[in-house]
């Protein structure tokens, strides 16, 4: 089970749960296991979330593998001008 | 081929050297093409007409005698362009809903500032065009509006938008608000960190909007054929993400319109969005004639997006040896007409520089009647920074700590938990605080109203969707064909000689340019400091795709197996142990052969790169306040910055000393004049002052290289960084002067001299 944990921006969304653990193998499996336990989460997902696997960022990267023993947590996406 | 690629040390005999950039001449002689020195047979002009209310319902518009003009061939307004459904897309830095693109691009129900699209006419010429503008009817009611972000969230302020209920706030609020969003970041206890600290500096500070200033006004030429496709010219920094947005907007097939990006001439965040390009397209679409547009400066300045104005509060407390024990801000940003401020990004950097346990940020994103806001580099961060940076530096002094001593004691680093989210990589941000404490600037002596300010900057970089294609010519030159746009920092140049290290060959072998939508796959915008670190990389996959096809094409030749052949030095060798011995083909010789031995030799690459480096700065500024005027004298500049490797030094430096000359025009003069009427007051050079070269000094760099192991070079992008930090630094540096600490941007003679002025009378 993969540790997830959701930045605090994100709070609002989840009923002020920060912290799970799901059983994910991709970044697509995760949006999709998260938008149907947090239905307010949903539209935000694919948007504007990007997520670090272990610390380091993937923005746009459904099929990014994500491994049993992985920490994953979820930040807003970033850009820059 | 993998589609990222590590980060490997390695003897560089090109990357790291300064040859001159392939779009040097034409940019020198006057060659270069710009958007505005695109036309084409039988062009029409396109103007736009602009409310001049900044808050308005739109109750009619008659366009007929504009129509009946002689010479007048197309006119559009709101109804020619469909409704678009609430849809977040990412188009550059900011997430953009396209319900409210379509709405900044041609006002609808409203006009939400003065400025904002009406209608547009396509003409035989300028003045007909002007003539036409003068005829269209509009009938405003003209409404209560709003300029402050203070005000606009105050209850019962003017309110932008009806259906608006601040996302983020839970209960769902029951009344409207101009705050679109509120966001909050944390981590730890900041009421216990606070009383765990000794010592506490808490202080509010504004800041106004600042414009990107870039030279070359948008600029756009737009053909629509007969067929239903279309060619569009313009001046962007990502030719893809305009196609995909124009597409959206004009409701076509993206493969129908073909974008060519022109020379550049500036942009810095402020051409990640459409503005005249789709109304072009529908009026070429409605004209059958190619139309133009350029904007004059000043509908750059009424029309397209500054970067926010904001209100910002920080705490800070620390223990009496200089451990900050918690920080706290509050951002408040205006996001212009329509919601979209990069407060979150702001949010995520205003303390990133610092190794802390406690630590909340509140962000709100607030609609003001202004133009909606686009990036400026490094969107957000020299807003909240400028607040905690001053915060920094006055707690610093009240504990009698060196600053840069003050910031190492609680500086970020490798393993470092970031309170938005994960840990950080390997990072130089001590590094360049140790370089800015080593550097002879920081020692050198001041005399009477000088004083040094130092303040750090932080910025994520990102990587994202990247194409390129390198074709092996018959004379055995390359071609590069580049997706992302080089917005005149010298990315080609950058992009060429990784190929040509990676070939073993000359740099003026390989010619890089830009290509059009039509000739690659999607690429990202030029924006977030990612070319270098993207297109790089994938410029780095494309020639180690080719040298794998030379070694195969020679082994064929050569008639040895494929292990037998090496690739050094731009010429296929035997491989030390590979048991095969041949005579060497160079690059050339293997290219004159390639039609005859199976085709053309091409590399290509398709990534979306991730795994970019985070980049940090250390500013050094001095000044001398003149105490009779108030002005602000930049007597020295010193910018130390980890880019993780520098490719091309010279455009390395070129963009520390621009993003700080950017910064210090933002500190000193740069600001937005509204009337009580709500318009603008000074949308133009002279009335915005922005900074000359006489207002700079030489602006000094220290480039430090801890490479960023996600790249094959170890680059980390450098262009974001450098503005971070010069606004707090020159507040650092004012208070070191005279003792006086600025709260309010810009620092411009008369604000300063009414600073200086009540501070006496406060002391009197």
């Amino acid at each position: 089970m993969a540790r997830v944990v959701l930045s605090s921006a994100l709070a609002p969304y989840t009923d002020g749960e920060l912290e799970l653990e799901l059983d994910v193998t991709n970044v697509r499996q995760l949006f999709k296991a998260l938008a149907e336990r947090y239905p307010d989460l949903r539209d935000h997902l694919e948007a504007g979330i990007a997520v670090a696997i272990d610390n380091e960022i993937y923005q746009d990267a459904l099929l990014q593998p994500i491994a049993p023993d992985s920490e994953v947590i979820l930040i807003t996406k970033i850009a820059g001008g | 081929m993998p589609t990222t690629l590590k980060y490997q040390e390695k003897d560089l005999k090109l990357v790291g050297t300064r040859p001159p950039r392939p779009d040097g001449v034409d940019k020198v002689t006057g060659r270069a093409r710009f958007g505005a020195d695109y036309n084409l047979p039988g062009q029409l002009i396109g103007k736009v007409l602009r409310s001049p209310h900044a808050h308005a319902r739109i109750k009619s518009i008659d366009t007929a005698a504009a129509l009946a003009l002689p010479g007048v061939k197309a006119v559009v307004t709101r109804d020619d362009f469909a409704e678009m459904p609430d849809e977040m897309a990412a188009v550059g830095e900011l997430m953009i809903n396209f319900r409210d693109v379509t709405r900044n691009m041609m006002a609808r129900e409203k006009a939400l500032y003065d400025g904002h699209p009406v209608a547009a006419v396509a003409a035989v010429s300028e003045s007909v065009a002007r003539a036409a503008l003068a005829l269209i009817r509009v009938e405003y009611e003209v409404l209560p509006h709003v300029i402050d972000v203070v005000e606009a969230m105050q209850p019962g302020a003017p309110l932008l938008h009806e259906d608006q209920f601040t996302v983020g706030v839970k209960p769902k609020p029951e009344r409207p608000s101009n705050i679109a969003k509120r966001l909050e970041f944390g981590r730890g206890d900041v009421a216990a960190g606070f009383a765990q600290a000794e010592v506490i500096v808490e202080r509010e500070f504004n800041t106004k909007p600042v414009h990107q200033g870039y030279i070359e006004p948008q600029a756009c030429l737009a053909s629509y054929s007969a067929d239903g496709q279309a060619e569009l010219w313009t001046s962007t920094q990502g030719h893809f993400v305009f196609r995909a947005q124009c597409a959206k907007v004009l409701q076509m097939e993206v493969s129908k319109i073909r974008v060519t990006p022109t020379e550049i001439g500036g942009g810095f965040g402020g051409k990640n969005n459409i503005y005249n390009e789709a109304l072009a397209i529908a009026l070429s679409r409605k004209s059958n004639r190619p139309v133009k547009m350029v904007m004059t400066r000043e509908e750059v300045f009424r029309g397209t997006g500054p970067t926010p104005g904001a209100n910002v509060k920080v705490k800070l407390g620390c223990t009496r040896d200089g451990r900050i024990t918690a920080a706290q801000a509050e951002l408040n940003f205006q996001a212009g007409a329509f919601p979209g401020s990069p407060v979150n990004q702001a949010s995520m950097c205003a303390f990133t520089r610092y190794d802390l346990a406690n630590v909340q940020v509140v962000g709100n994103d607030v609609t003001v009647n202004r133009p909606k806001v686009a990036a400026y580099r490094a969107p957000g961060a020299p807003i909240a920074v400028f607040g905690v940076e001053s915060v920094v530096d006055e707690m610093a002094k009240k504990l009698g700590i060196d600053p840069i001593e003050f910031r190492l004691k609680n500086a970020a680093k490798e393993g470092t938990q970031t309170y938005y989210g994960p840990r950080l990589g390997p990072i130089g941000y001590i590094q360049t605080l140790e370089a800015a404490r080593a550097h002879a600037h920081y020692r050198a002596p001041l005399g009477p109203n000088q004083g040094r300010g130092v303040a750090t900057g932080f910025w994520f970089n990102i990587g994202n969707e990247t194409t390129c294609a390198l074709n092996l010519q018959e004379d055995g030159t390359l071609t590069l064909m580049l997706g992302t746009i080089d917005v005149a920092g010298g990315s080609r140049a950058a992009m060429a000689m990784m190929v040509a290290e990676e070939l073993g060959i000359e740099f003026e072998r390989v010619r890089p340019v830009v290509g059009d939508t039509a000739a690659l796959g999607f690429n990202f915008l030029t924006a977030g400091s990612r070319s270098t670190f993207a297109s790089g990389m994938a410029s780095v996959i494309a020639a180690r795709q080719v040298i794998e096809k030379l070694r195969a094409r020679v082994a064929k030749i050569r008639e040895v197996p494929l292990e037998a052949v090496a690739w050094k030095d731009g010429q296929a060798r035997p491989a030390e142990g590979g048991g095969a011995q041949f005579a060497p083909m160079t690059l050339a010789e293997i290219a004159k052969m390639a039609g005859k031995t199976g085709g053309t030799i091409a590399g290509h690459a398709e990534i979306n790169a991730q795994g970019a480096g985070p980049g940090f700065g250390t500013h050094i500024v001095d000044v001398e306040v003149d105490r009779e005027t108030g002005w602000i004298r930049i007597l020295r500049y010193t910018v130390v910055q980890d880019v993780g490797k520098a490719i091309h030094p010279a455009y390395v430096e070129g963009q520390l000393q621009g993003g700080a000359a950017q910064g210090i025009g933002w500190a000193l003069n740069e600001e937005y004049f509204y009337g009580d009427d709500g318009v603008l007051q000074n949308p133009g050079f002279l009335d915005y002052r922005m900074p000359v070269a006489s207002d700079l000094p030489y602006i000094d760099t220290v480039i430090v290289e801890v490479p960023n192991p996600n790249h094959p070079y170890g680059v980390r992008g450098c262009g974001e960084v450098p503005i971070i930090a010069p606004m707090a630094a020159i507040a650092n540096a004012v208070e070191n002067a005279i003792g006086l600490r600025l709260f309010a941007q810009p620092f411009s003679p008369p604000r300063v001299l009414k600073a200086i002025e009540d501070a006496a009378a406060a002391r009197d």
